[in-house]
């Protein structure tokens, strides 16, 4: 028997959800024009006012935003309540170095539990589970997205973050978690070291809700095998909500986009044309429901296929399938967002050449990312602790500008490949999409 | 006083330091003493040549990223603990030595050995007024 957390919602008509989604887009586009002064220059521009806003059949008329806005209307730019409405910020990198931070009132706290609350319900979860939430906690939208999720739907919390794995695996058997809730690689991860311990038998987890970085249907067999559980899919951005955007269910093919939240569209990256059903394309996402922060057509720079048919859960929310890559250079490793201009801006600043690499690998379920530089004259010393300690200096500059360990290799000058059209800068070797 | 090293930075994979001893060889330079440090990605071989200007200029036009630098060399006589007291010499004097390697010469039949140290003159100096013999750079052209 299928549970939802909104039935109503969930398995409305989608003629109820387009009269919802109707209402509530002409409201916000109504409220952004008046309080987004960004937004609203946008659409002088585009000589849209809010009159011309009738439906969400209206929407195409609306101006697309995407992270460089964030980035030049940062921080507060974007913002369509005064702060002293504003509960909590998180945040995520920008394309450049200076961060993307999202605000929340309670209310819009209040909308994203409720998606995380629909996901987890999706996933067979009730106030009879105990839920692991090791994603991280803190400006990172992951752990506190499913912690409120898990906590709207009464079951027991454990607000564990990530790492340290020994004690998850520790709290797992001790209070019988039935819910995990992680980065899939991080999954996999704690499904080995559980294969090593010799415990599986003291493990009692049913569902996982994986999200925040890309995994194949392969890897879900593999950590469905190695935990004993189904593993279901979330998708999120920090700058629509976070987590619960979009969820899976009992189906586990494609996720359900949360419509009374999110209009999603899918755009043409290069001609910006919108998309009919079925067809491949860069996903758009316009909040409805937020007060804070509601981005109105926000490319995500995810590629993908948005359907509309009979789920076998009974939702008749429109499915997204995972996304099947970028339409920018955005890598998602370690479940952060690592853009290759990051690097090369800490390389510059070390005063090395700009010819670099990239390299992104998965070795036993966790990511790691190398970067190649060439020797300058600058950096080469005739002592190894001289060049060793500027090495150690990049890999420190990298870790405070992308959050997370990178390995620098130098290599002799003039051996990274040099193109004759685009630089092959980063090399994926871990095949997600 | 003190002679030149030179360095030259070799990536950890096949035929990189290959690649640096044939330029040398095609050069006619005479590697008189070498050395390499190696990490887990890259070495750095360090050599004493007959004519470092020249080295230099063929390896940079090569491509290879290279560096000079001021070393000290001295002379050790070829008996049991004579490493050992120079050693301690300059542990005494409060020199620390970041690298060092020996060689010989058959010329001379006699052992040498060049030093990294932070403060060459001062290294210098301690080693002269103990009574040990330094090599210059005319000296290595006639080893």
């Amino acid at each position: 028997m299928e549970k939802y957390f909104s039935k109503e919602i969930e398995t409305a008509s989608a003629e109820e959800i387009k009269a919802l989604q109707d209402k509530r887009l002409v409201e916000t586009v109504k409220r952004v024009y008046e309080n987004v002064e960004y937004y609203r220059k946008k659409m002088d521009e585009k000589g849209v006012t809010p009159d011309d806003i009738k439906s969400t059949d209206d929407l195409y008329k609306l101006p697309l935003i995407n992270k460089d806005d964030l980035r030049d209307a940062y921080p507060y730019g974007l913002l369509a309540t005064d702060l002293k409405n504003c509960v909590r910020i998180h945040s995520t990198s920008g394309t450049t170095g200076k961060r993307v931070v999202a605000f929340y009132t309670q209310k819009d706290l209040d909308v994203w539990d409720e998606c995380c609350a629909r996901a987890l319900t999706a996933a067979g979860a009730d106030e009879n589970d105990v839920v692991q939430v090791c994603y991280g906690y803190g400006l990172f939208t992951g752990g506190l997205g499913l912690h409120g999720g898990s906590q709207k739907i009464g079951s027991l919390t454990l607000p564990m973050s990530s790492g340290n794995t020994d004690r998850q695996i520790q709290f797992m058997e001790d209070f019988q978690s039935t819910v995990l809730c992680c980065t899939p690689s991080y999954a996999s991860y704690i499904g080995e070291c559980i294969e090593e311990k010799g415990v599986k038998d003291k493990i009692n987890l049913k569902a996982g809700i994986f999200g925040a970085e890309a995994w194949t249907e392969e890897m879900r067999q593999d950590i469905q095998n190695k935990l004993g559980l189904k593993a279901y899919d979330i998708y999120g951005l920090t700058e629509i909500i976070g987590p619960g955007v979009a969820f899976e269910c009992s189906a586990q093919k494609g996720m359900h986009i949360n419509e009374d939240h999110f209009i999603a569209e899918i755009i043409n990256p290069e001609t910006e044309e919108v998309l009919p059903y079925g067809e491949k394309g860069e996903l758009v996402f316009t909040c409805i429901s937020k007060e804070a922060f509601p981005l109105l057509r926000y490319r995500t720079r995810d590629i993908c296929v948005l359907t509309k048919e009979k789920c076998s859960c009974g939702r008749t929310l429109i499915k997204m399938a995972k996304p099947m890559g970028r339409s920018d250079d955005m890598l998602i490793v370690k479940g952060v967002n690592v853009f290759p201009s990051q690097i090369e801006m800490v390389l510059l600043n070390k005063g090395l050449t700009s010819n670099y690499q990239i390299i992104v690998d998965r070795v036993k379920s966790n990511d790691t990312i190398e970067v190649l530089v060439e020797m300058t004259p600058e950096l080469f010393s005739d002592t190894v602790n001289d060049i060793s300690g500027k090495e150690h200096e990049i890999t420190e500059e990298l870790k405070s500008v992308l959050g997370i360990y990178a390995k620098v290799r130098i290599v002799e000058p003039k051996t990274i490949v040099r193109s004759e059209g685009k630089a092959v800068r980063v090399i994926d070797k871990r095949k997600l999409y | 006083m003190a002679i030149k090293q030179l360095s030259v930075f070799v990536e950890n994979k096949e035929g990189a330091l290959v690649e640096v001893t044939e330029t040398l060889a095609k050069n006619q330079i005479d590697l008189k003493a070498l050395s390499i440090a190696d990490t887990q990605d890259y070495g750095i071989l360090r050599v004493i040549v007959n004519d470092i200007d020249k080295a230099k200029q063929a390896l940079e036009e090569n491509g290879n990223i290279v560096k000079a630098t001021d070393v000290v060399g001295f002379a050790v006589t070829d008996e049991t603990g004579s490493m050992s007291k120079v050693i301690s010499i300059l542990s005494q004097n409060g020199i620390n030595i970041e690298y060092l390697y020996a060689f010989i010469s058959v010329l001379r039949k006699n052992a040498y050995v060049v030093a990294r140290v932070k403060d060459n003159d001062k290294a210098e100096k301690i080693l002269i007024e103990n009574g040990i013999k330094l090599i210059t750079e005319d000296d290595i052209k006639s080893m």
